[in-house]
C-alpha cells in the first residue's frame, strides 16, 4: 500500500495534476452551486474537456475535482438559498437553511465543509482499504461470474429505486440497454438496430446521452419553473469560525456518519442521497432530549450528518467502478463512459496493469479536499455572487454548454439533434416521474454486460454457465430477489391498507 | 390513463419492434460459419426484448400506489398537474432555437450562430437589455472558440461557411 501511495504521489503531485484538483474544484464549486445542475450534468458537460486532455490520470482527477466541488457547491446553495443543487444535499437544507436565516451563515458553511472534508477524507481512507483486498477477490471473478454481478448491480439500481418505483427503473434499464445494442456489436461488425442509418452506426454517443439525460431537462425545467431557481437575497456572510464545543459536539457525528455514507456509498444505486437522508435520520434518532428537538431549526449536528455522510458516500461508489468496473451511480456511471474513452478499463486489472491511475486518484481525493478546505472556504462569500447572475444570461449558456459538449465530442450536427430528441424525451419522462440514471447505467453496462455473457456462452456452449458456476447462480439469484421483493412487499401492503389483507 | 403509462405502452410498443427486429431481420445476413457459434449478435437483444415487454407490462397493468400521506407539492418540484402554470411556450422556443443553431451551426460559423443562439436565447426569457447581452455573447462565443479550438485542439470553423 505504501508503495501505491508513494507511485500515487509521484503521479498527482506534478503541477499540471494539482492545477487539475484545484481547477476541477473550484468548476465545480461555481456550477454546484446553480440551483438546479447537479454532479451528474456537471462532469457531463466537464466531459469533453477532460478527454481533450488525453492524459487519463488527469481526466480522472479533473472530473472526481468536479464531482467533490460540484457536491461542495450544491451544500452552499441549500445552506444559502434553501434551493439545493443536487438530491444529495437537500438534507443538509433542513439544518442549514435555518441556520443562516438566524445569521449563522458562515457558521454553517464552515460546518459543512469541515463535515464534508473529514466525510470525504475518511472516505478515502477506508477506499484505500477496501479497494485492493475486494479488487484481488474480483481477479478471480470469469465472465460468467462479471455478467451475474452486473446484473445484480443494475437489479440493485433499479431495487434500491423507491416504493412503486421498481418496475419503472427496471423498465429505464432495459431501454438503457436496449439503446447500448444499436450500432457495431463487439460480436461480430454487423451494425444492429441502426436501420440504415449512417450516423448510427457506431451508436449513440454516451456524452450526448449523458447531456440529454440530466443537463437539458434540468435546464428546461429551469425555464419552466422559475421558483426553483427562486432568487435569494444572499446577504452579508460573516463569522466563519466555529468554537471548540461545537467542533466536540459534532466530532463523533463526523465519526459515525463517514463510517455509514462509505458503506451506503460502495452498494450500487444507494448513493450520497440515501446516505444522506439516513444519516440525517439516524443522528436525530442518536441525540437526546434538546438536541433532537433543534433539529430542523437549526442543529450543527443534523447539518453535519448529511453533508459528512454524502461525501463519504461519493467516495464510497467509487469502489465498486475502481474494482469491478461496475458504476454503482449515475455520476460513476459517466466517470466510467470517460475513462473508456481515454482507453482505460476500470476493474480488478486497472491496479495491476495501470496503478499509477488508481493511486494518483485516491491521491486526489486527499488533496481535493484539502482544496475544498483550504482555498473554497475562505472564498465562498465571493463564489456566493455567482448566485445573483440573471436567468435570462444563465439558461442560455446553460444550453449552450450542453450543445457544445455533445458537439465537440463528435463534430457532427446530427448529434445536436439527437441531443434536442432525447432532451425532449427525458423531459417527458421525469415528468412521468422515471428515474432516468439507471437508463444511463444501463446504455453504459450494456456493451460489457453482453461481451461477457457473449464470452460465457462461447466457453460454456450454451446457457449452461449458469448452473455450473455455483457463484454465477448465487449472484443471478440475488438479482432475482433484489427486484421481486420490494416489489411484493410493496404489494402486502397495498392489499393490507384495502383491509383485504391476511389478518 | 396517466402519462406514466402511456410511456409504458410506448415502451412495450418500442420493444415489440425491436424483437422484431431481433427474431425476424437479422438471423439470416449471419455468415454460416457464425451460425455454430452458440451466441449470435441477435441472442442478446432477444433476451432485452422479452425482458422489456413483460417489464413494461408489469408497468402498464400494475395498480397505481396509493398517495402517502403528508406529501405534498413542495415549491420547485415538477408537477405534472401543474402544467398550466409553467412557460411550457418559452421551454418550446429554446428548444427550437436548439435545433436551430444544430442547423446554422455549419453555415453561420460558430461565432454567428453561438452569438445569436445566446442572444436570442435570452430575448425569449424576456431579457431586453441588449446593449449588454450583444457584448456578453460576443466575448463568451470568442473566448470559448478560442479555448476549444487553441488549447483542445478541436476544429471549429469560426466564420460562415461562404466567406
Amino acid at each position: 500500500m505504501l508503495e501505491g501511495l508513494l507511485l500515487g504521489l509521484s503521479a498527482a503531485v506534478t503541477p499540471v495534476n494539482l492545477m487539475m484538483v484545484v481547477f476541477g474544484c473550484v468548476i465545480g464549486t461555481l456550477i454546484g452551486m446553480l440551483p438546479g445542475l447537479g454532479p451528474m450534468s456537471i462532469i457531463a458537460i466537464m466531459i469533453p474537456v477532460a478527454i481533450g486532455l488525453g492524459d487519463p490520470t488527469a481526466a480522472l482527477i479533473l472530473l472526481s475535482g468536479v464531482y467533490y466541488g460540484a457536491i461542495f457547491g450544491g451544500s452552499t446553495s441549500s445552506i444559502l438559498l434553501n434551493a439545493p443543487g443536487v438530491a444529495g444535499t437537500v438534507a443538509t437544507s433542513f439544518d442549514g437553511y435555518p441556520m443562516a436565516r438566524k445569521g449563522q451563515a458562515g457558521k454553517a458553511l464552515t460546518i459543512a465543509a469541515i463535515a464534508s472534508f473529514a466525510g470525504g477524507t475518511i472516505g478515502a481512507i477506508l477506499l484505500m482499504i477496501f479497494a485492493p483486498a475486494l479488487s484481488s477477490v474480483a481477479l478471480l471473478f470469469h465472465s460468467a461470474e462479471y455478467f451475474a454481478l452486473m446484473v445484480v448491480g443494475l437489479s440493485a439500481i433499479a431495487a434500491f429505486a423507491g416504493t412503486g418505483q421498481v418496475g419503472k427503473a427496471l423498465m429505464m434499464t432495459i431501454l438503457g440497454l436496449i439503446m447500448g445494442t444499436v450500432g457495431e456489436g463487439a460480436l461480430s461488425n454487423m451494425p444492429r438496430f441502426t436501420f440504415g442509418v449512417m450516423e448510427l452506426q457506431s451508436g449513440f454517443s454516451f456524452i450526448t446521452l449523458a447531456m440529454a439525460m440530466f443537463a437539458l431537462p434540468e435546464a428546461l425545467f429551469l425555464v419552466m419553473n422559475p421558483a426553483r431557481a427562486a432568487q435569494g437575497e444572499s446577504g452579508k456572510i460573516t463569522g466563519l469560525r466555529i468554537s471548540r464545543a461545537e467542533a466536540k459536539a459534532i466530532a463523533p457525528v463526523i465519526g459515525r456518519q463517514s463510517l455509514q455514507g462509505f458503506f451506503i456509498g460502495v452498494l450500487p444505486g444507494a448513493g450520497a442521497t440515501i446516505a444522506s437522508f439516513l444519516g440525517y435520520a439516524v443522528e436525530r434518532n442518536i441525540a437526546k432530549g434538546e438536541e433532537q428537538a433543534e433539529f430542523g431549526k437549526g442543529s450543527i449536528k443534523g447539518l453535519a450528518a448529511p453533508e459528512t455522510a454524502n461525501n463519504a458516500a461519493c467516495t464510497g461508489s467509487f469502489v465498486p467502478l475502481l474494482t469491478l468496473g461496475i458504476p454503482g451511480s449515475g455520476t460513476t456511471a459517466i466517470l466510467l463512459g470517460a475513462l473508456i474513452a481515454l482507453n482505460v478499463t476500470p476493474g480488478p486489472r486497472l491496479m495491476t496493469d495501470t496503478p499509477e491511475v488508481f493511486w494518483a486518484v485516491i491521491i486526489s481525493m486527499y488533496i481535493g479536499n484539502l482544496v475544498l478546505l483550504v482555498l473554497n472556504l475562505p472564498l465562498i462569500p465571493y463564489i456566493a455572487k455567482i448566485l445573483a447572475i440573471p436567468r435570462n444570461y444563465l439558461i442560455p449558456f446553460i444550453l449552450f454548454f450542453t450543445l457544445m459538449g455533445s458537439y465537440i465530442g463528435q463534430n457532427n450536427s446530427t448529434e445536436l439533434l439527437l441531443l434536442v430528441g432525447f432532451g425532449v424525451v427525458a423531459t417527458i419522462l421525469r415528468f412521468a416521474d422515471y428515474p432516468l440514471a439507471p437508463l444511463l447505467i444501463g446504455f453504459i453496462l450494456g456493451t460489457m454486460l453482453e461481451d461477457n455473457f457473449a464470452r460465457a456462452m462461447q466457453l460454456y456452449r450454451g446457457f449452461s454457465f449458469i448452473l455450473e458456476r455455483p457463484m454465477t447462480l448465487a449472484l443471478l439469484v440475488i438479482a432475482a430477489l433484489l427486484v421481486v421483493v420490494p416489489s411484493y412487499r410493496a404489494r402486502r401492503a397495498r392489499l393490507r391498507a384495502q383491509g383485504v389483507a391476511d389478518d | 390513463m396517466a402519462l406514466d403509462r402511456w410511456i409504458a405502452l410506448a415502451f412495450v410498443a418500442i420493444c415489440c419492434v425491436y424483437g422484431y427486429a431481433a427474431f425476424f431481420t437479422m438471423d439470416h445476413l449471419l455468415p454460416p460459419i457464425l451460425q455454430r457459434n452458440p451466441i449470435w449478435p441477435s441472442t442478446f437483444p432477444k433476451i432485452l426484448a422479452i425482458a422489456g415487454v413483460v417489464v413494461g407490462l408489469f408497468v402498464l397493468l400494475s395498480p397505481k400506489p396509493a398517495p402517502k400521506d403528508g406529501e405534498e407539492a413542495k415549491d420547485g418540484v415538477i408537477d405534472l398537474s401543474r402544467i398550466g402554470d409553467y412557460h411550457v411556450g418559452q421551454a418550446i422556443a429554446l428548444l427550437v432555437l436548439m435545433v436551430a443553431y444544430a442547423m446554422t451551426l455549419r453555415s453561420l460559423g460558430f461565432l454567428g450562430a453561438t452569438i445569436g443562439f445566446l442572444v436570442l436565447g435570452g430575448a425569449i426569457l424576456g431579457e431586453r437589455k441588449f446593449h449588454i447581452m450583444i457584448p456578453v455573447a460576443a466575448i463568451a462565443a470568442g473566448s470559448i472558440w478560442y479555448l476549444v479550438q487553441e488549447v483542445l485542439g478541436i476544429y471549429l470553423s469560426p466564420l460562415p461557411s461562404f466567406l
